[in-house]
């Protein structure tokens, strides 16, 4: 959905010149955290500080998504007593929070990346592995 | 110009703005009819339900696991069950038909959920990741490092670098080679349910056999207040096993049989249940896995003198509330998104050859023409990696081989007692011949590849996995549970 809003906005020429993986950061376990340092090949298209925003942002919507509280503990405990099967109609905690990382992303897409000749990817189509951003060639920059 | 082979999007989609061309939105093509990624996912799976229901493509004993259990059942609520509703409470059958509907319900959802696979990498990914390990070694004839080394909570982690997935593993992730996927919080792969057991159905996993240690236990003892009771009526024990009650219809299974396979099977399977049961319920209690486990990867008697478990909460119901009441991670494989018709992954399951022009397309004019030429040869063995082999993830196993049962590291230490014990080791995968690999898999000898890339790495991991220190402490304790990693009732022969 994302990509083909900021895409269309591109143009229809659109071609791809190069893609930026930021890695996870696992210095906290195995909850999911990306790594905010800066990739060298964004240094010109975006502000550093913007984007060390959006990874923050993302990180902390990922750590609310596992937290582990109140709520998960209920959900957990009810799931339990059910033997599970209220995972079947229930949409879970973090399936809800994974919704509202889409939504942000795409905000993000097309408010700032996009301007920009670049596209965030969600993390959740690469497995939670790495935030993906495709540089586009900008031929506003006259490249 | 290099930038068109990355043609994420097609043009010609593009033009026509179909915005289903594109994969994320997961619906459904208009024009031709658009595959479910299930159906070009590479690992070793079946599925169900038009990928609703996933399954490893060897399901094991798991048809054996249902029927001992459906059977032992079966036999308890006609036989034993009027008898002792009469005689005590009415109680008896309730309590037996919710622990039967538990212990099912919760196998069904070990056996048939995805266990936290973990996708493999894209080809743009893998590149990426293969220039990052590069870039630190073209200067010497070194073979480049095939591991990461990061600090977790002052611990140092190693992170192992997996071929099949062409990735990084994450920590705690480990490569089935059964079902030739990285799995996240990998346990082990357990025959009985015919599932690896992960980060997302361990905790299923865990309610299965905790529930059937209860299940069992309760038919056990139901069984043995019946043939006292029946003893007690003025008759000797002998006499009430042999004794045929008139009302009892079902004349075909006379009481000797059915009482004496009820018994046995409870008492066999009684043992090796409770002690899994007892294993693993240590294991959340320190939220560590049965692969951490068997490898000693945090015991004080490795390496540093200080190894403590980073993963820890530091109490006891606090890692058993993560563990076991913590937040549903998702499926990160996304069985029933569309795979997008421009996708290399689709395309690699029907034509390799559009493997080629991405890679080369980025890198050469970073490369010299040697890089590129291994570059090439790499990118035609991932058209071929695609395919799931098993000699190929034997060489994993040479690297980090995920322990399906924890008997395995004991039968690879005393090889002359794994023939003569096989029986009760199903999960023991030392001794299994592999299947004949496809002849796709042919040109990429899992071992010769090994030895060309990192093989310093790969031998010394296999090096130290050999030495059966670790796994000894703990094979007294695997050969009494039996079956340990599996669950079902079944006499050890």
């Amino acid at each position: 959905m994302a990509e083909t809003h900021s895409l269309q906005d591109l143009g229809q020429q659109a071609a791809v010149a190069a893609k930026v993986f930021i890695q996870r950061d696992y210095t906290n376990g195995t909850v999911c955290q990306f790594q905010t340092k800066f990739p060298s090949e964004l240094e010109s298209r975006i502000d550093k500080t913007q984007f060390e925003e959006t990874v923050r942002t993302l990180n902390n919507l990922y750590a609310e998504a596992e937290k582990l509280g109140g709520q998960s503990y209920l959900e957990g405990c009810l799931a339990c007593l059910t033997a599970y099967t209220v995972f079947l109609c229930m949409e879970t905690h973090y399936e809800k929070v994974l919704k509202k990382i889409a939504k942000y992303i795409q905000e993000q897409n097309d408010k700032i990346y996009a301007p920009r000749g670049l596209l965030l990817t969600d993390p959740i189509e690469r497995g939670l592995r790495v935030i993906e951003v495709t540089l586009f060639e900008d031929r506003s920059l006259g490249r | 110009m290099k930038s068109c082979e990355y043609q994420q999007i097609d043009p010609r989609t593009l033009s026509a703005s179909n915005p289903s061309a594109q994969s994320c939105a997961g619906g459904q093509s208009s024009a031709k009819r658009s595959r479910r990624k299930w159906e070009v996912f590479p690992g070793k799976n079946r599925f169900y339900c038009d990928g609703r229901i996933i399954l490893a493509r060897q399901s094991g004993v798991l048809p054996l696991t249902l029927g001992l259990i459906v059977v032992t059942c079966g036999l308890f609520f006609a036989f034993d069950c009027p008898f002792l509703v009469e005689h005590l409470t009415v109680f008896i059958p309730v309590i037996g038909g919710v622990l039967f509907v538990f212990v099912v319900v919760s196998l069904l959802q070990t056996s048939l959920t995805d266990p936290g696979i973990l996708p493999r990498a894209t080809p743009d990914e893998a590149a990426d990741v293969e220039r990052q390990i590069d870039t630190t070694g073209t200067s010497s004839y070194r073979p480049p490092p095939r591991t990461r080394e990061i600090v977790i909570r002052e611990q140092v982690v190693k992170l192992k670098y997996c071929f099949t997935c062409k990735m990084f593993r994450p920590p705690r992730t480990s490569h089935c080679s059964l079902c030739d996927n990285c799995v996240e919080r990998f346990d082990h792969h357990c025959p009985w349910v015919g599932n690896c057991v992960g980060r997302r159905n361990y905790r299923f996993f865990y309610s299965f056999i905790i529930s059937l240690s209860f299940l069992i236990s309760f038919i056990f003892g139901c069984v043995i207040t019946h043939l006292t009771l029946r003893s007690q009526s003025g008759k000797g024990l002998v006499q009430s096993i042999q004794e045929s009650p008139g009302r009892y219809p079902f004349s075909a299974l006379d009481p000797p049989r059915r009482t004496v396979v009820e018994l046995v099977i409870c008492f066999f399977s009684i043992w090796s249940v409770m002690g899994l049961s007892g294993f693993h319920t240590y294991l959340v209690a320190s939220n560590l896995t049965t692969n951490e486990d068997i490898k000693g990867a945090w015991s004080s008697k490795r390496g540093a003198a200080d190894s403590v478990n980073p993963y820890s909460h530091n109490g006891v119901f606090t890692n058993c509330c993560v563990t076991l009441c913590g937040p549903m991670p998702p499926s990160l494989i996304d069985r029933r998104g569309s795979v997008p018709p421009d996708d290399p992954s689709a395309a690699a399951a029907g034509a390799p050859e559009l493997e080629l022009p991405p890679f080369m397309a980025k890198s050469d004019t970073r490369m010299s023409p040697k890089e590129l030429l291994e570059r090439v040869v790499r990118s035609s063995e991932l058209c071929l990696l695609g395919r799931p082999t098993v000699p190929k993830t034997a060489a994993l196993q040479q690297e980090d081989p995920a322990p399906r049962d924890p008997r395995c590291s004991s039968c690879s230490s005393s090889s002359s007692s794994s023939s003569s014990s096989s029986p009760s080791s199903p999960g023991c995968w030392e001794g299994r011949p592999p299947c004949p690999p496809p002849p796709t898999a042919a040109p990429c000898h899992p071992y010769g590849r090994g030895t060309r890339r990192g093989s310093l790495d790969s031998v010394n991991p296999a090096f130290r996995l050999a030495l059966p220190s670790p796994a000894l402490s703990h094979a007294p304790l695997v050969v009494v549970v039996g079956g340990a990693a599996g669950s079902a009732p079944v006499p050890p022969h």
